[in-house]
């Protein structure tokens, strides 16, 4: 019998050779999304929690079982990102005394990081995916279980939305 | 918003948020996992539990075959 048709039976031995395979690819893409490895480690055994109670409704036709991680590693990050407030809360309209002309690198690094915080987690986990770490779009369509267009409005829209963050707080991008 | 701009922005967020890529796993997450899943129920086989049924019939039927079975044990 095939690994993945032991899994689906709820064969334990194909679920360890399972996760030996695919827990590293699994970390990284988590970790590319929360960005904290502590927290990319405990998400990861939350995904192959969820694949395995989940393992009856697992097609095995399919033959790959790595989409089907990434998307449920997806929804795990995701889900932990809408459960934990932004580290910095953005205020909602900065001064015009308090924005600097020129800002420091430092400041402009924590301008960015408060921006991005301050970005909802849908919006944020597709702006970090396709701008930062330059994933194809494809992919994150199918991580995210949207449509090819649909990343791209998202990645819009948050691209927008940090240029007038950024603006507020003295960045012209 | 034109291609001009959407490069500069993610020169930006590069700056700010460096891309973590392809990063190695830095321990074996297993034994982490194996203390999520229920505990393992150890499965016998259905021929032992045959061989099983087979012995104690025949120690009820011919007990005297008892000393029999302790002499090759």
């Amino acid at each position: 019998m095939e690994l993945l048709e032991r899994f689906a039976a709820g064969d334990v031995d194909a679920f360890e050779s399972l996760f030996r395979q695919y827990q590293g690819e699994v970390c990284g893409w988590i970790l590319r999304i929360v960005r904290n490895r502590a927290t990319a480690e405990d998400l990861t055994i939350e995904t192959f929690w969820r694949m395995y109670r989940a393992r009856a409704r697992f097609d095995v036709t399919r033959g790959s079982c790595g989409g089907w991680l990434r998307r449920i590693a997806t929804n795990v990050a995701l889900d932990y990102l809408r459960s934990t407030k932004p580290a910095v809360e953005l205020p909602e309209n900065l001064p015009a005394s308090a924005k600097p002309d020129v800002v420091h690198q430092s400041d402009l690094r924590i301008a960015i990081a408060r921006a991005i915080e301050g970005l909802s987690p849908r919006v944020r986990t597709a702006v970090m995916l396709a701008l930062i770490e330059e994933e194809p779009y494809e992919q994150i369509a199918q991580a995210l279980g949207i449509s090819l267009n649909a990343v791209k409005v998202r990645v819009f829209r948050g691209v927008r939305i940090l240029r007038k963050e950024l603006a507020k707080a003295g960045v012209h991008a | 918003m034109n291609e001009r701009e959407l490069d500069e922005m993610k020169r930006l967020l590069k700056e700010a948020l460096p891309p973590l890529g392809e990063q190695e796993l830095q321990r074996d997450l297993w034994p982490d996992m194996l203390r999520r899943l229920p505990e393992r129920t150890v499965r016998v086989p259905w021929w032992d539990w045959v061989l099983l049924a087979a012995a104690s019939l025949l120690i009820f039927f011919f007990p005297g075959v008892i000393p029999a079975l302790l002499y090759h044990l």
